[in-house]
């Protein structure tokens, strides 16, 4: 007969086994290098230091390398690495201000100081599969950039002009706020300060805060925003250690920020202005750091009065489902053996039937003895 | 320990399981309070007992002997693999004997042999919240909690009453603990309940992903809700258990063949071993 199942330590080193093998593919195609995937998989590297919530190329290339490219599960590796880290301090609030500029742009001005910088996006392109890509040249000659090595420009934030004006609500700022709480060092307390649900979404993941920004433009929170300006570039990080009394650079780090400038019709305590959505992520992507301007400024509809029960205004509802290494380990649980649960559930599934049954039998009796009585009345 | 040197005596740092440990003591001091932690991401899935790990990774001792099981049983890929993870983190000895072990963790079984004052019994939480398919924010069924709140919970066991004739909640089944606190068992079937009553066990509860610990101090007073006149009923299975022929404590149901065979063991296998050693019972 069936014993139950011994030998779960030899099955989990199996599974193991195949996995590395799996890994590996095929043994007569070369073997991916971290370099290989960190110059050439930028965007995914980026993703994945971005939601894992830790700047480094090299490490996010092994994760991506050792998760077979599913980008979750390295996301997962390198969050369970950066868990163990120690903090020293915080650095000093960066100026994206002084960001060496690689892409800048915005759709709400036609020209502006600095100038609409295009960078490297694939906005223009048009998507047609490349040939020429599908064979690997090392020979290939590297793609020479016109004007590349121009001087640095200086760009400073669009949205500053229109503040000049009193048009627009002044930012957010982290040096004032005195943001104490880390999101990954406390736990989450609702209702949050916006601060904090700024951490939630920058490690929030990509494609449900691209999800949630898309139903606002479809209508459910509408809040009317421009994309006041996106930019990409390299910004340094500093540390000031308290017994040296000055900032030490610590490097720099490639960042995407994105302001949206929202209408607002203005409320009893409020003129009417322009409001901003902010999204700042590592690395190059847009349409994270849009998707988290969105989602940022619908989560501020009760701060501003406007509130209609939204997915994308429901600050609960967002950040206690944004992250993805939670999710991803949640539903997967149910892979997980649940036979006790589903064995209680069998034995009560069993018992409510059998009271249904027998209920219904004794309707059926009952109407019967109804109906008999009903006939012999009729007689 | 010498293959993995960068990581401390079962993996987490000594200021994450101070934290730990304070909201544990919290928790022991507020019996059935759901208290908050900063929960870390531990490298193995949220939902697969993070919480329950960290929780052990905070108590644990070099002489203390862990025990890990997953619906009852010692030897389910993730028992194992949680085993291992502290084998190889913490090099305490483990073992599946119920008796020998100083710390349990456990997912959705409480063991069928009575535990001990030196025993604390880790649970592996899901959703800590009894009151979260009724309320599903945490804003309101905080409040709810502070207010001892508890209506919309006994309407609905009502309502299952005035449907079914009994209430329909086979697992996590909500107790309230000290008189105070209505509390998740976590998904341990209602059999389960009444184990908690008065144990002599420190009993752990541990939601990483929630992150929540709460905690059932030894002899404590938990009751499974109900009313007078539908008094609480633990789970009968009318059967015993093929291997050890033991009656009275919870079996699982093991399909045979394609022809509708079915047979039952216990759940707890070290449950089961005993018997069957201390009577004879082939195997």
């Amino acid at each position: 007969m069936y014993v139950a199942v011994k030998g779960g330590e030899q099955a989990i080193d199996n599974a193991h086994l195949l996995l590395a093998r799996d890994r590996r593919g095929n043994p007569a195609i070369p073997e991916l290098s971290i370099d290989q995937i960190r110059e050439q998989m930028t965007l995914a590297i980026a993703r994945v230091m971005a939601e894992g919530s830790l700047y480094e190329p090299d490490l996010a290339a092994l994760a991506v390398k050792q998760a077979r490219g599913d980008l979750i599960e390295a996301i997962f590796l390198l969050r369970a690495f950066r868990t163990t880290l120690p903090r020293f301090g915080d650095c000093v609030p960066m100026e994206t201000d002084g960001m060496s500029i690689r892409r800048r742009i915005s759709a709400v001005f036609k020209d502006l100081p600095g100038g609409q910088i295009l960078g490297p996006t694939f906005d223009y392109t048009h998507r047609l599969l490349d040939p020429e890509l599908a064979i690997a040249d090392d020979a290939r000659p590297c793609p020479v950039v016109l004007n590349e090595g121009a001087e640095p420009v200086a760009a400073p934030h669009i949205l500053q002009i229109l503040d000049r004006e009193g048009l627009v609500e002044a930012p957010l700022n982290g040096a004032d706020a005195g943001v104490e709480e880390d999101l990954t060092r406390t736990p989450l307390d609702f209702p949050a300060c916006r601060e904090l649900r700024l951490q939630a979404l920058a490690r929030g993941d990509e494609g449900f805060l691209l999800a949630l920004g898309y139903s606002t433009q479809r209508g459910y929170g509408r809040t009317h925003p421009f994309a006041g300006e996106i930019r990409i570039g390299e910004v340094e990080l500093s540390f000031a250690p308290p017994e040296l009394g000055f900032d030490v650079p610590l490097g720099a780090v490639t960042i995407t920020e994105c302001e949206m400038v929202n209408q607002f019709r203005g409320s009893e305590t409020q003129a009417p202005k322009f409001t901003r959505g902010y999204g700042c992520v590592f690395g190059q992507s847009e349409r994270k750091a849009m998707s988290m301007a969105l989602v940022d400024r619908a989560l501020r509809a009760n701060e501003l009065g406007e509130s209609s029960g939204v997915p994308a205004q429901d600050e609960e509802f967002v950040l206690s489902h944004c992250d993805n290494v939670q999710a991803t380990g949640f539903v997967e649980h149910l892979k997980l053996p649940h036979y006790v649960d589903f064995q209680a559930e069998l034995a009560l599934l069993r018992q409510l039937r059998e009271d249904w049954s027998a209920r219904r039998a004794n309707k059926q009796s009952a109407d019967n003895g109804a109906a008999e009585k009903q006939e012999e009345a009729a007689k | 320990m010498s293959d993995l040197p960068e990581y401390n005596f079962a993996y987490l740092d000594e200021q994450t399981k101070r934290m730990i440990r304070r909201a544990i003591l919290k928790a022991i001091a507020i019996p059935g309070y759901q208290t908050p932690f900063a929960s870390r991401e531990m490298p193995m899935p949220y939902g697969w007992g993070t919480g329950g790990v960290q929780v052990t990774a905070a108590i644990l001792g070099v002489d203390d002997v862990l025990k890990v099981i997953d619906q009852g049983s010692d030897d389910t890929t993730n028992a194992v693999s949680i085993r291992k993870f502290f084998a190889r983190t913490a090099g305490v000895r483990t073992t599946t004997r119920t008796p020998d072990a100083t710390i349990i963790q456990t997912r959705h079984r409480i063991p069928e042999a009575a535990l001990g004052e030196h025993q604390v019994l880790v649970y592996q939480v899901p959703i800590p919240e009894p009151l979260r398919f009724l309320e599903p924010r945490e804003t309101e069924t905080r409040r709810m909690h502070a207010l001892q709140d508890y209506g919309v919970m006994h309407v609905k066991l009502y309502e299952d009453i005035a449907e079914h004739g009994h209430i329909a909640t086979a697992y996590a089944y909500p107790v309230k603990v000290d008189d105070r606190y209505v509390m998740d068992p976590s998904p341990t079937p209602k059999f389960d309940n009444p184990k908690m009553d008065q144990c002599p066990a420190l009993q752990l509860f541990g939601a990483g992903r929630e992150k929540r610990i709460y905690a059932i101090p030894p002899y404590t007073r938990v009751v499974s809700l109900d009313f007078e006149d539908h008094p609480f009923e633990r789970t009968r299975i009318p059967a015993s258990c093929s291997l050890c022929n033991s009656t009275t404590v919870f079996l699982d149901e093991v399909v045979t063949d394609d022809q509708g065979g079915r047979a039952f063991m216990c759940s707890d296998t070290d449950f089961c071993e005993q018997t069957r050693s201390s009577t004879g019972a082939k195997s």
